[in-house]
C-alpha cells in the first residue's frame, strides 16, 4: 500500500494550477503555430500572431495567459493501493487557495450560486476515478466560463444516424460564433448517461491535440474539417482557422439512448498533469 | 493607424467605421455583469451613480489579481452579450463606448444607432497582451466584487477593432459574407 500524504496533494495541486494558468499547453501552442502558417486570410492571421505572442509574454512574465483563470477542474486517478492520510477533498481546496494566491490568478469562484457574493479562489470541481494498482495522478484544468457557457446537451434515439450527431457537433460550434474565443478546441462525450456524457466530453479535453490514433479518429479528422469551413475563425471575425483540435471520448450506454455533450474550450486550453 | 482618445467625443465616434483598427489612449473604467446589474439597480432607484458614465468607455473586464512590480494583471475581454440587457440604460445615460468580445444583440445594435455610440472588439484571450498597454490602474467603485469591481484605467496605445458603428454596422456580419 502506497500512502500519499495531504499535505504532498496540496502542494501538487498549488503547483498544477500555477502552471496550467501561466504556461500555455505544448500541444496547443504546436496547432496554433500550425494554424497561423496555414492561414491566409490576413486579419485572422494577425490575431493567431496576438495569441501566440501572448503565450509567449505570459510565460516571460509570469502573467496569466487569460484573465479567465477558470474554474479549477481537478481530475484525480487513484489507483485501489493508494492510501491517502489526511483530508483529500480539503487539500485539494488548499492546494488551489495557495496557487491561485501564489500565482496572482483570480478569485472567480462564488460559494454560492444564487446569491452569488464575495468571489473567492475554491473549492474545486473534482473528478475521481479509481483505478487498479498504486498510481495516483493528478491533473488541473482551469475552465474558463466564456467557453463553458456555451456547453451542450442532446439525449439523441438509440437509432439516430451518425449524421445527425455530426450535426448537432458542428452547430453547437457554430451557436458559439464569435463569442468564446475561437479558435476552439472541441471536447465530444457520447454514450452513458447525461451527467457522464458531459463529463466525458470534459475530459476530452485533457487529452493531448492529435496524439492518439483510435477508430475515432477519422471522425475527429472529419469534424475538425466541416467546423474549420464554418468560417468563423479567429475572434469570429473569419478564416479556416475556427477549431485546432476535436477530441471525443465515448462509454457504453443504454439500449434505449445516446446522450452526447459537446464541451468547447477557448484558444486558451490549459491544464497540468503530473503523476505522484 | 487611426489613434482616438478616451473620453469619445462626436468628432471621433462619427469617424470610426465597423472593420476599423484603431488604437485607444486615455481614461476608461472596467465593468462586468455585477457591476452592471449594481448601475442600473441604482439608476432605476434614482440614486447617483459612483461614476459619471457620459462620454466614457466601459470595458468589459475583470481583471487577475496584480502581481507585484507590475500595474494590472491579465485583463482581457470577457464575453460582452452577457451585458446586453443592461447596455441600452447605460447608453441612455450618456455611455459611448464599449469594449468586449463576441456578438450584441439587436436591441444592443438599435439603442448604438439611437445615442450615437461605438462597440469595439479586443484581442480575445489575449489578456497578459493587453496588460502592456495599461499604464495605471485603480479600483473606483464596488470593492466588494472583488474582480468584478469597477477600475478606472489609463491606457496608452489599446488596441481595438471597431465591431459595431454609430450607423449600426456590425463587424460580424461583414467578416463572415
Amino acid at each position: 500500500m502506497k500512502v500519499i500524504s495531504a499535505n504532498k496533494i496540496r502542494n501538487t495541486v498549488a503547483d498544477l494550477c500555477i502552471r496550467a494558468n501561466l504556461f500555455l499547453r505544448k500541444d496547443v501552442l504546436a496547432q496554433l503555430k500550425a494554424a497561423y502558417a496555414r492561414e491566409k486570410k490576413k486579419g485572422a492571421k494577425d490575431i493567431l500572431g496576438a495569441i501566440i505572442q501572448n503565450a509567449s509574454l505570459a510565460k516571460k512574465e509570469r502573467l496569466a495567459i487569460c484573465q479567465d483563470t477558470g474554474i479549477p477542474c481537478v481530475f484525480i486517478e487513484i489507483g485501489q493501493e493508494v492510501r491517502i492520510s489526511g483530508d483529500l477533498k480539503k487539500a485539494i481546496a488548499q492546494g488551489v487557495e495557495l496557487g491561485y494566491k501564489k500565482g496572482f490568478l483570480r478569485n472567480s469562484i462564488i460559494k454560492d450560486p444564487l446569491l452569488r457574493v464575495k468571489p473567492g479562489y475554491s473549492p474545486a470541481v473534482i473528478h475521481i476515478d479509481i483505478i487498479k494498482g498504486d498510481r495516483f495522478r493528478l491533473s488541473v484544468l482551469p475552465k474558463g466560463f466564456g467557453c463553458e457557457n456555451k456547453t451542450q446537451l442532446r439525449m439523441f434515439n438509440p437509432t439516430a444516424q451518425l449524421a445527425e450527431i455530426k450535426k448537432f457537433i458542428i452547430e453547437a460550434v457554430e451557436s458559439a460564433g464569435p463569442d468564446a474565443c475561437p479558435p476552439y478546441i472541441v471536447g465530444v462525450g457520447i454514450g452513458g448517461t447525461a451527467d457522464y456524457a458531459c463529463f466525458l466530453a470534459k475530459k476530452a479535453l485533457l487529452r493531448k491535440l492529435g496524439a492518439r490514433s483510435s477508430e475515432l479518429t477519422a471522425l475527429e479528422r472529419e469534424l475538425l474539417l466541416a467546423i474549420n469551413n464554418l468560417n468563423i475563425g479567429p475572434m469570429g471575425l473569419g478564416g479556416r482557422t475556427t477549431a485546432l483540435g476535436v477530441n471525443i471520448e465515448t462509454h457504453p450506454t443504454h439500449i434505449a439512448g445516446l446522450p452526447v455533450a459537446v464541451n468547447i474550450s477557448c484558444h486558451a486550453l490549459r491544464s497540468a498533469s503530473i503523476g505522484i | 493607424m487611426r489613434k482616438i482618445k478616451a473620453p469619445l467625443d462626436k468628432i471621433q465616434i462619427k469617424k470610426l467605421k465597423a472593420g476599423e483598427k484603431v488604437l485607444i489612449s486615455g481614461a476608461i473604467y472596467t465593468a462586468r455583469d455585477q457591476a452592471h446589474k449594481r448601475l442600473t439597480q441604482e439608476m432605476k432607484r434614482g440614486r447617483s451613480l459612483p461614476i459619471d458614465l457620459k462620454h466614457q468607455i466601459i470595458y468589459y473586464c475583470g481583471p487577475t489579481k496584480t502581481p507585484k512590480g507590475k500595474t494590472i494583471g491579465s485583463c482581457g475581454p470577457t464575453t460582452s452579450a452577457r451585458m446586453d440587457e443592461f447596455t441600452p440604460t447605460l447608453l441612455r445615460a450618456g455611455l459611448k463606448g464599449m469594449i468586449g468580445k463576441g456578438r450584441r444583440s439587436f436591441e444592443v445594435v438599435k439603442a448604438i444607432k439611437k445615442y450615437r455610440g461605438v462597440y469595439f472588439l479586443t484581442y480575445a484571450g489575449c489578456g497578459a497582451l493587453l496588460s502592456k498597454y495599461v499604464q495605471k490602474a485603480r479600483v473606483v467603485a464596488y470593492k466588494d466584487l472583488g474582480p468584478e469591481a469597477i477600475y478606472e484605467l489609463e491606457v496608452k496605445d489599446f488596441p481595438l477593432i471597431v465591431g459595431i458603428d454609430t450607423k449600426g454596422n456590425d463587424i460580424y456580419k461583414k467578416a463572415r459574407s
